[in-house]
């Protein structure tokens, strides 16, 4: 595995990781701040504000002019909640010009036009583009609109927000509607500033690089001004009080499938020791298409085209999904809570484990394969306070033993059912 | 064996054509963990009229089924081949397309027993009526799920109003109703027809010494009998070249609209080389007229008809092509009409040779990046292959084409009086002018 080359400059992290792999070199910026009902929507449309207009560049059409002139830089930005942590990324691909017949120095130059994005938007006496400012807006609250269209992405919003009401957790990534009315060019600028000076940054290159030259770029186009260093361990998470009795929350809608979604708490986050025994959990449980609920929802009853589980590693929640015919409703929770059981009873084999094993650490190793998926697993270790190097986690997984399979299964308790129902289903009852 | 090696992209290409017909093709990615592989025949929900091998009498088979077999296929005498890829720590997948259906597997570890049981399973069919019956529970779910994607109930409403014969209009999962005429029978007849390794490609990329693979399913095959290889006969319908209809509207349970333009290919026989530059041609010029760094992308989005959902497309394969404009708007109907004026006044205008020269410079860099993944070399490589082109002198083209090569392929194209049509999703309970 290559290593990554970790310092600091000022209070931000960069991250080098060289590689002759890929014939691109891939840049991302990654800004992390408590995820708060009050800033929520302002840490949503910030990043779109900003890449529709720098200094340099007037509007979008300039902007994506020059990075297609970049042999198509390819520049996104989206916001990501950790746990209760906002994360707001900048990401850029861009190729390297040693496949290029062309030999600009394409690097720095997408570097520069990164930090044009980043350190310098359009502004006048500290106020946004009131324009571009409107015109985001507009598209950021159809973008929230539109999450309904999405009926399996509704549902894991309903449920979400159902479960997670008193904590911050359940508000949504992209912040809410009514939010949005209340911001303005000059209280967006003006949170602009204050997320540069407090938001904890870091800055990741992966590629055919040279560390020391890769180091100056950066230094010189994102000097750091922060005053506090923001890096310490992040503040833990908050935990509900268990509940006594699990949530069930029923909405209807005129659709042909309904969407069952299944919140559980897991007591288990990113760094703890049974971090990786839940991993294996999840996947014996519902991970993987050789999982308990791939097998007994969809090969056996035939319920189901899909059937899965996933992990929320920085919160502590275990997400069960299925589409469903809504008058299957019992049949389906019932083998689902089964399967759950089963788990809990250690009704697995050790050959299962081993089955599962394998197709975790290849995920794993896959994931590496990409930059993106390499770059997010090391950011694990930047937002969690207990870290675990890459290097370790093939061992990690190796060590986990069937009984701490079962004691992590232990933990999980069945917190909301969430179900979106057809509403032809009615008259079926 | 073959060997071609490329050399601006640095990377070299192995080739094998076995003595049953099978082309073997093996890219070693150096550093990468990951090893990819596809098995792909020829055969997709477009070939639902076709002669029987060993028949006389074409037969027209329910409409799903080249989807129903790639689900079925995965089930064996022992069970569960899924079960056996992750014990050998692989994943495993397959997909359906208009032309195509692709199986694969990508693992970090074990490659040659994970091709092995790749190459069986799927030279291996073992259908029974309760396994078909089953199945047909668990693809009814899935064609639900297709029923509530507004995306998807968007782009096969447009293909159906854009062609009024051609299967493509089809949905490839079929229906519930066809489904379930679906048997072990035809199971088998498609599969004999249909998966011969002469109409079928092995491709593999990761981290490999060529060689040995190739070796490996050399005598894979070689302790396999297969028939002699036979020509398929594939009956496709007269498609006029005109749009079946000019506009669609479809009600869903969604909150935004959605709009898609669709231009249809009036004369879709193209192959080879003459393929790739008419798809890469069309691919420049839709950039130029829509593309993000495009005055007319700015303008749609200042006039509130789009966000960053808005995209473009032109594909073609032998018998059918379109190009497809659009995404989300709070104003479908506007924003059909405004993409429609548009090209109008695009296509009557000269292009901007500075635009042509930096669009160029976006579609190689796009290209670069694109070689980072071994799934869109084998997938797309395979289906470069099956058209004749070689995905490799996509570059080379790029390089080649001349403004005045994109002007007529361009002028040909967007006929929007004769081939534009669309298909509008609008939340239900809503009105619209049709």
């Amino acid at each position: 595995m290559e290593q990554t080359k970790n310092f600091k400059l000022g209070a931000a992290g960069v991250h080098i990781i060289p590689t002759a792999t890929f014939k691109t070199n891939t840049f991302i910026i990654q800004m992390n701040a408590p995820l708060i009902k009050e800033t929520a929507s302002k840490r949503a449309l910030l990043p779109n504000v900003l890449q529709n207009g720098t200094a340099d560049y007037a509007n979008r059409q300039q902007i994506r002019s020059a990075l297609d002139e970049l042999y198509g830089a390819s520049l996104t930005t989206d916001v990501t909640k950790k746990g209760e942590r906002h994360i707001i990324s900048f990401r850029m691909d861009i190729a390297n010009e040693k496949f290029l017949k062309d030999q600009t120095p394409l690097m720095e130059k997408g570097l520069k036009l990164l930090s044009s994005v980043l350190l310098n938007p359009k502004q006048s006496n500290n106020k946004f583009d009131p324009k571009i400012v409107a015109e985001e807006k507009r598209s950021h609250k159809q973008k929230i609109a539109s999450i309904y269209d999405d009926k399996m992405r509704f549902a894991n919003k309903r449920l979400t927000e159902e479960m997670c009401k008193e904590e911050p957790f359940g508000i949504h990534v992209f912040g809410q509607e009514d939010d949005l009315d209340n911001l303005n060019e000059e209280n967006l600028y003006e949170y602009y500033k204050q997320a540069l000076q407090e938001d904890q940054l870091d800055i990741y290159v992966m590629g055919d690089v040279d560390v020391d030259h890769v180091k100056n770029l950066i230094s010189t186009y994102f000097p750091q001004n922060q005053t506090k260093d923001h890096s310490g361990p992040a503040p833990a998470g908050s935990t509900p009080a268990l509940k006594e009795k699990a949530n069930e929350v029923v909405d209807e809608q005129s659709v042909q499938q309904g969407k069952l979604h299944i919140g559980y708490r897991t007591q288990v986050v990113y760094g703890d020791d049974d971090y990786f025994a839940l991993q294996l959990f999840n996947g014996l449980f519902g991970g993987f298409s050789h999982s308990k609920l791939f097998i007994n929802v969809r090969e056996k009853a035939s319920l189901a085209y899909y059937a899965a589980s996933r992990v929320e590693s920085f919160k502590g929640l275990l997400i069960v999904m299925s589409g469903i015919q809504s008058a299957n409703y019992e049949k389906a929770t019932d083998i689902i809570f089964k399967q759950m059981e089963e788990m809990k009873e250690g009704k697995f084999t050790e050959d299962d484990l081993q089955q599962t094993k394998a197709v975790y650490k290849n995920q794993i190793l896959e994931t590496m394969d990409v930059p993106r998926g390499r770059i997010e697993l090391e950011y694990h270790n930047q937002v969690s306070s207990n870290k675990i190097p890459l290097e370790e986690w093939i061992d990690r997984i190796d060590k986990v033993t069937k009984e701490d399979i079962v004691k992590v299964a232990g933990k999980i308790q069945l917190d909301t059912i969430y179900f979106l129902k057809g509403r032809e289903a009615l008259s079926n009852e | 064996m073959n060997k071609t090696t490329f050399e601006q992209i640095q990377e070299t290409l192995y080739l094998e054509t076995l003595s049953n017909g099978l082309q073997v093709y093996v890219l070693p990615k150096k550093g990468f963990n990951k090893t990819f592989a596809t098995f792909t025949t020829k055969y997709g929900s477009i070939d639902n009229y076709f002669t029987p091998i060993g028949e006389q009498e074409p037969v027209r088979v329910p409409d799903g089924i080249a989807h129903f077999l790639e689900h079925k296929l995965f089930e064996d005498e022992e069970g569960d081949v899924f079960q056996q890829f992750s014990k050998q720590g692989a994943s495993a997948n397959a997909f359906t397309s208009f032309t195509r259906t692709a199986y694969l597997f990508s693992s970090t570890s074990e490659i040659e027993k994970n091709l092995e049981t790749l190459v069986d399973f799927v030279q291996k069919p073992y259908f029974t009526k309760d396994s078909v019956d089953k199945e047909k529970g668990i693809i009814e779910q899935e064609i639900k799920m297709y029923e509530d994607n507004p995306d998807w109930q968007n782009f096969f409403g447009l293909l159906k109003s854009m062609f009024k014969k051609h299967p493509v209009a089809i949905d490839i999962a079929g229906t519930v109703e066809s489904i379930n005429k679906t048997t072990k029978d035809l199971l088998y007849t498609c599969y004999h027809t249909f998966y011969h390794p002469s109409n079928m490609v092995l491709f593999i990329v990761g981290n490999v010494e060529p060689e040995k693979l190739i070796k490996q399913v050399r005598q894979n095959q070689e302790s396999k009998k297969f028939a002699a290889p036979e020509d398929i006969n594939r009956i496709t319908p007269e498609e006029p070249a005109e749009v079946a209809e000019k506009k669609k509207v479809i009600p869903m349970a969604v909150n935004t609209g959605k709009c898609l333009v669709g231009i249809k290919e009036k004369e879709p026989d193209k192959q080879g080389e003459d393929l790739l530059r008419h798809e890469l041609s069309l691919q420049l010029v839709l950039e130029m007229m829509f593309g993000q760094s495009s005055e007319n992308y700015q303008t749609l989005y200042e006039e509130g008809l789009i966000d960053d959902s808005f995209s473009f497309d032109y594909t073609a394969e032998y018998g059918f092509g379109f190009s497809v404009i659009g995404g989300d708007s709070s104003n479908p109907e506007a924003l059909a009409e405004r993409v429609r004026e548009m090209i109008i006044k695009f296509t009557n205008q000269e292009l901007d040779q500075k635009a042509v020269d930096r669009i160029r410079k976006k579609k190689i860099g796009y290209f670069l990046k694109a070689m980072n993944s071994p799934e869109f070399i084998a997938n797309q490589f395979t289906r470069y292959l099956f058209n004749d082109m070689d995905l490799f002198e996509v570059i080379p083209v790029l390089e080649s084409l001349t403004a005045e090569e994109l002007t007529e392929t361009m002028e040909n194209h967007f006929a929007v009086d004769s081939q534009l049509s669309q298909c509008l999703i609008i939340p239900e309970g809503e009105r619209t002018s049709e």
